[in-house]
């Protein structure tokens, strides 16, 4: 682990892999250090914001050193937890995906279900999560992106999985579409996905 | 208790200090533009700092009162009339039942704060009263609308006046440390965002400031992994020129950041208007 300054009320943690911050960012919260307001896990870093009037860098950044260097604790039941989304498999570009791949469509769903997906960070909208697959349906994103994506929309970019939690435009590549709402923000946790967690894909009929 | 909103102005919106704890989830923080401006109208009516007042962006604002209140407008230098007659900023007034709040067109300054007493009561969602257009979080004020006014704090605050320097008109020099992608720039590319001063364009809200000036290059063409973003955070696009992070900032970005604003800097960033120039200075 890195620490990189970030200013007077956070310090960035950098690894070399967003698992090893998945693990960090777990960890963190776990150690309910005093002072720090949140983290925000993304694909190689750990943001730590804290309140300057409850810690300082240095005192933090010795807590941090101590959570990064003590061997990987198992995670908490509820990061085991599985979220189940329902998926019709019929988004525009399901074809596209499975020719680039070079496997039939049918395919491309029975790779996409049989995987069990982390939820690595939040993305672009409330309640986006780039999500981590197997590796085996890696896509670019398409070369026009899309002024309009339907709210639901299950899609895969590089070498990410995601959902469109509303109505936005969107350069991925969409195979399909869930009715399961994403965010509201009048629930309790409002996201349905939550970084640490997993995702498993279930294909339903229309 | 309330009061209506006749003219929102270009923007007026329910301000708190945000809503910590959901940037993992990609809502930042947000809350008010200009934090210290918010907290200082709330102590001059005498609410909790973090109580919920309204920001006004540019003026241009009225309301009247349903009720006798106790108001106090910090922010912007510009005009403020209550039922016709000219009034003090950075002081607590008396707002009447029936009259009529004005907060004017700014004649420095970009953003004004109305604090009243009991703070501004309307629903809390995920922990906070703020606006959020990146979180699709409530909503701009809309005339007609009438917003509710908390139950005032037993005692009348003992204050009658707070000095506040006056704002820079024309060039601001911003308080900064290094970033985490300091790095990402060589000796040159740091001097001269050090040294140069870049000018404030129109292209400006909640979520940042774009300026304009020399383009500061990075040493890399390698991709950022996105990463955590704070307010405050001078991040540098593919094109070198940089943009200020306000409160409704993104909570992930994919540009290095070589700077970040101290809180006291983000606060006075977030008052600077198109054409006025920015200077970085490091500081501790």
């Amino acid at each position: 682990m890195q620490l990189l300054p970030c200013g007077s009320e956070a310090l960035l943690a950098q690894f070399d892999s967003l698992e090893e911050a998945l693990d960090f960012d777990a960890a963190v919260g776990a150690a309910a250090i005093h002072g720090v307001v949140e983290t925000v896990p993304a694909a190689r870093t750990v943001l730590v914001i804290f309140d300057p009037l409850a810690t300082g860098p240095d005192l933090l950044a010795g807590h941090l050193r101590r959570v990064a260097s003590r061997p990987a604790s198992p995670r908490p039941a509820e990061a085991n937890q599985i979220i189940e989304i329902p998926v019709v498999y019929d988004g525009p570009d399901l074809d596209g995906v499975a020719r680039h791949l070079g496997i039939a469509p049918a395919e491309v769903v029975g790779r996409h279900t049989a995987c069990l997906w982390r939820v690595g960070f939040a993305g672009f909208a409330p309640g986006f999560a780039y999500l981590l697959g197997d590796g085996s349906l890696e896509v670019p994103r398409r070369a026009e992106p899309r002024v309009r994506v339907p709210a639901g929309s299950v899609a895969l970019a590089g070498e990410f999985g995601g959902i469109y939690p509303r109505d936005s435009p969107g350069g991925w590549q969409l195979i399909g579409r869930t009715d399961a709402v994403l965010w509201d923000a009048a629930r309790p946790e409002p996201a349905l996905i939550v970084p640490g967690r997993h995702v498993r894909f279930v294909a339903v009929a229309p | 208790m309330s009061f209506v909103i006749e003219a929102p102005g270009m923007m007026a919106s329910v301000q708190d200090l945000g809503r910590p704890g959901y940037a993992r989830l990609g809502v930042s923080r947000g809350g008010a533009a200009d934090r210290g401006a918010l907290r200082l109208a709330n102590r001059l009516v005498g609410n909790p700092e973090d109580a919920a007042g309204i920001e006004v962006t540019a003026g241009g604002f009225q309301a009247y009162a349903e009720r006798d209140l106790l108001l106090a407008v910090t922010g912007a230098v510009g005009p403020v009339r209550i039922g016709g007659r000219a009034v003090g900023t950075n002081a607590p007034e008396t707002w009447r039942h029936g009259e009529s709040l004005e907060i004017g067109a700014p004649t420095a300054s970009l953003r004004s704060y109305l604090g009243v007493a009991g703070g501004v009561a309307t629903t809390v969602v995920l922990g906070s009263r703020s606006y959020s257009r990146l979180g699709d979080l409530g909503a701009p004020l809309s005339a007609g609308e009438r917003v509710p006014v908390g139950r005032a704090p037993g005692k009348h605050p003992v204050v009658e006046h707070a000095a506040v320097p006056p704002p820079a008109t024309c060039e601001l020099t911003l308080a900064a440390t290094l970033g985490p992608r300091a790095g990402w720039f060589d000796e040159a590319a740091r001097a001269t965002l050090l040294a140069e001063s870049f000018t404030v364009t129109g292209e400006l809200d909640r979520t940042g400031i774009r300026l304009d000036g020399p383009a500061i290059h990075r040493m890399t063409d390698a991709e950022l992994p996105s990463e955590g973003m704070m307010r405050g955070a001078v991040q540098i696009p593919a094109g070198g020129r940089p943009i200020i992070f306000l409160s409704d900032h993104p909570a992930t970005g994919g540009y290095p950041v070589p700077l970040v604003l101290t809180p006291a800097a983000a606060d006075a960033a977030a008052q600077l208007v198109p054409g006025m120039s920015v200077r970085f200075a490091l500081c501790g």
